[in-house]
């Protein structure tokens, strides 16, 4: 076990979450004895008895454009990523500043758009970004909120050094993850509980309904009925909607099972229809309604749109809210949070070159081996490039893809994302994480202490995302 | 001049269909232009929404009937009281950033032809000659011919041909405008023909071109003019489906054929 702090070569330059040189960490304190008393046989039969709960579960992750099996099981990682609790405040505090600016910046461009009219943000990137729905200019939603579900998706380089990677305003996925990894250890290592004080996340549930219940609209009398509205089964995220609506307690529908009737939507059942108030969408905007976007969609609710805009039904997130989360508009969250809420952002970006700039394009295509390049709507880490861990033709077979259209991408340095010890064939091993906690706003802006822990698999790789062959991990905040 | 508007659309479905969903943009605008003395919307048997002033400044209402029916009749009568601006859409309150119409669609993609069309007028004109000199351009490139386009032309079939409709004009005339980096959007509205005038469909629909300092100005090019007290504005869009004054679904249970009859009449009438 004692080659737990090294990697092999290069290992030193990463930020290891247990290590520190030979010595442990505070947070794994409780940690490496626990692992040090764990045979390889133990290991593997603790394993193969994870495995076998989440396919019993039957949370799978298809992934998208990969073919291949889509139930094929996301690898769990058993070896837990841990914060102290002062670390998590200070990611705490970051968060919640970052989603308040966000839907501060929501709330100003579908109304006067005075970060604009400050000259802070370019306006053709916010007027004429795909993302920016024409049809909710001059709506604000319940309390103002735009975006109720923010995953911020941010790595770790040192002892106090977070960088947010993406945020994602929609409707980020994996926090049935958060909430079926800490289950699945909470079941195989009742002891690692009693021993360590580990802050509690199966309060997601409650607290995405509370959420939800907020930002019912005026119109709504009694307790807002709250669903959550799928494309249906074929989705690669079905398994977390119904895992969601059930433990939430709410009805799981399709756009089929919805209609509008004169200023109300209503949710058809075997006791006949019942108002819907609050509508938790996982499909996307061009979706949701024939009538305004999309009419060839056979997902949505004819006439949704038309009852929102008249305060009959909230959707979560707002339509239009994809606006704040592109990979160009990250660029500017700090200046948001500056711009609204007068404070200096608590968590940093990473440098990012837009290669619209004609100085960024020319950076860029002179260290392109350097450098991480990402499509501007891309996600689940399709179609980008890392240029260190890529061939000569590879790097130069995405070269012609950017000149082809340069503002179609961005470029940030590669960054020594942490690792945390992880297990692998040969037993343990640093692993590059990230971390996506999922932010709450409402009434109040909230988050369960914790979130999902992506780690990448491959040794030496730096792309967590499921698609790519990363895996999770159970995260934990101690309390104090 | 007072116009009075009668439309008069009828659904008909050969099986009875039922959840009939139809939003409705068919008010008139609110602006220096015009002003509406009267005005009904109505539909036999459906609920309506309560309606909203959409960030565009249009009024949008949806209707809903449970079924089954056969048939939807729509009607809308209304007295306006119009205004000759030369065009300009003063006074008109909205929100949305103009910018904004700078998105090309699919009606509206400008091919090899409308770029090359697009570049005629020189490059140092002032946006307002600019947006007259493409209006110019679309008179003479499409001459009016009801019949061989269809709702689903786009503007460079449109421009291909050489012949078309109001929808035809204005699509080719906001491709042209979007080229030259001038914000253009469609509008749809009515139309009051003078009885001795040339013939022009009552349900009418021509461009707005974003100038700088002036804001939106009409351009009717169908009818190589600016909207003027004959014309009166119901809503925008980015093309004719976006601009659509009745867009709606239906739930089916067979595969009814759809028939529609359209009655629509602009007078002119004493105040």
């Amino acid at each position: 076990m004692l080659t737990l702090g090294s990697g092999g070569e290069g290992a030193l330059m990463y930020y290891n979450e247990m290590f520190d040189g030979t010595k442990v960490r505070e947070a794994y304190a409780g940690l490496a004895d626990w692992i040090d008393h764990m045979p390889a046989e133990i290991r593997q039969m603790k394993q193969a008895e994870a495995e076998a709960l989440f396919r019993r579960i039957g949370i799978t992750f298809a992934v998208y454009g990969e073919g291949g099996d889509p139930d094929r099981l996301i690898p769990f990682d058993m070896m837990p990523r841990i914060f102290t609790q002062s670390e998590w405040r200070r990611l705490e505090r970051g968060i919640k500043q970052r989603a308040r600016a966000l839907n501060a910046f929501l709330r100003d461009v579908y109304g006067r758009g005075e970060i604009v009219r400050a000259g802070r943000i370019p306006a053709r990137l916010v007027y004429q970004n795909d993302a920016y729905e024409r049809a909710v200019v001059g709506f604000v939603p319940p309390r103002g909120v735009y975006s109720h579900i923010i995953g911020i998706d941010l790595v770790r380089t040192g002892r106090d050094e977070f960088f947010v990677l993406e945020d994602n305003c929609r409707t980020p996925s994996g926090v049935s993850y958060m909430l079926e990894n800490r289950e699945i250890m909470m079941r195989m290592f009742p002891e690692l509980f009693r021993g360590n004080r580990i802050e509690p996340v199966d309060g997601y549930p409650d607290l995405l309904r509370r959420t939800l219940e907020s930002v019912a609209p005026a119109k709504c009398q009694g307790r807002p009925r709250v669903v959550i509205l799928t494309p249906g089964h074929f989705n690669s995220a079905y398994y977390e909607h119904s895992f969601l609506a059930n433990l939430m307690g709410v009805e799981l529908v399709e756009g089929a099972d919805l209609f509008v009737e004169g200023e109300f939507v209503y949710m058809r059942t075997t006791e006949g229809p019942k108002r819907v108030d609050v509508i938790y969408r996982r499909i996307d905007d061009a979706f949701i309604d024939p009538l305004t976007f999309r009419r060839d969609s056979m997902l949505g609710v004819p006439g949704l749109m038309d009852v929102y805009r008249s305060g009959g039904v909230s959707i979560c997130s707002a339509p239009g809210a994809g606006v704040a989360d592109d990979k160009a508009i990250y660029t500017f969250v700090p200046e948001m949070v500056r711009f609204y809420l007068g404070e200096e952002p608590i968590l940093k970006n990473v440098d990012t070159w837009t290669l619209w700039k004609d100085d960024d394009y020319r950076y860029v295509m002179d260290n392109l081996g350097d450098l991480v390049v990402k499509e501007v709507h891309g996600s689940g880490g399709y179609g980008m490039l890392v240029g260190p861990r890529s061939t000569k033709a590879e790097i130069e077979d995405f070269r012609l893809r950017i000149q082809a259209n340069p503002s179609n991408y961005i470029a940030q340095p590669t960054l020594s994302l942490s690792t945390c010890p992880t297990f692998v064939n040969e037993g343990v091993a640093p692993r590059h994480v990230d971390l996506r906690p999922y932010c709450l706003c409402g009434e109040r802006i909230e988050l369960v202490p914790g979130g999902l822990t992506r780690v990448a698999l491959k040794e030496g790789s730096l792309v967590v995302n499921s698609s790519q062959g990363g895996g999770v991990k159970d995260t934990w905040v101690l309390s104090e | 001049m007072r116009l009075k508007i009668t439309h008069h659309s009828v659904y008909r479905y050969d099986a009875p269909v039922g959840f009939v969903v139809q939003s409705l943009r068919t008010t008139p605008s609110v602006f220096e232009g015009q002003k509406v003395i009267d005005w009904k919307v109505s539909i036999d048997g459906a609920d309506a929404g309560p309606g909203f002033r959409d960030g565009a400044g249009d009024w949008v209402q949806v209707w809903t009937i449970r079924g089954p029916v056969t048939e939807v009749p729509v009607r809308i009568d209304g007295e306006v009281e119009t205004t000759d601006l030369a065009g300009v859409l003063r006074g008109h309150r909205e929100m949305v950033h103009p910018m904004v119409y700078l998105q090309s669609t699919e009606a509206t993609e400008p091919d090899a032809a409308l770029r090359a069309l697009a570049a005629e007028p020189a490059e140092d004109l002032a946006p307002l000659h600019l947006a007259h000199a493409l209006s110019g351009l679309v008179s003479d490139a499409i001459a009016y011919r009801p019949g061989v386009t269809h709702l689903n032309t786009s503007a460079a079939e449109a421009l291909a041909l050489g012949e078309g409709v109001c929808q035809d004009h204005a699509h080719v005339l906001i491709a042209l405008a979007r080229v030259r980096g001038l914000p253009a959007r469609y509008v749809s509205g009515y139309l009051y023909a003078d009885p001795d005038g040339a013939p022009h469909e009552a349900a009418h629909a021509w461009a707005e071109i974003h100038i700088g300092g002036l804001g939106w100005v009409g351009f009717d090019a169908a009818n190589r003019t600016c909207p003027d007290d004959r014309y009166v504005r119901t809503g925008s869009g980015l093309d004719a489906r976006d601009a659509a004054p009745i867009r709606g679904v239906r739930a089916s249970t067979g595969m009814g054929a759809e028939e529609l009859d359209v009655t629509v009449a602009v007078e002119a009438v004493a105040p």
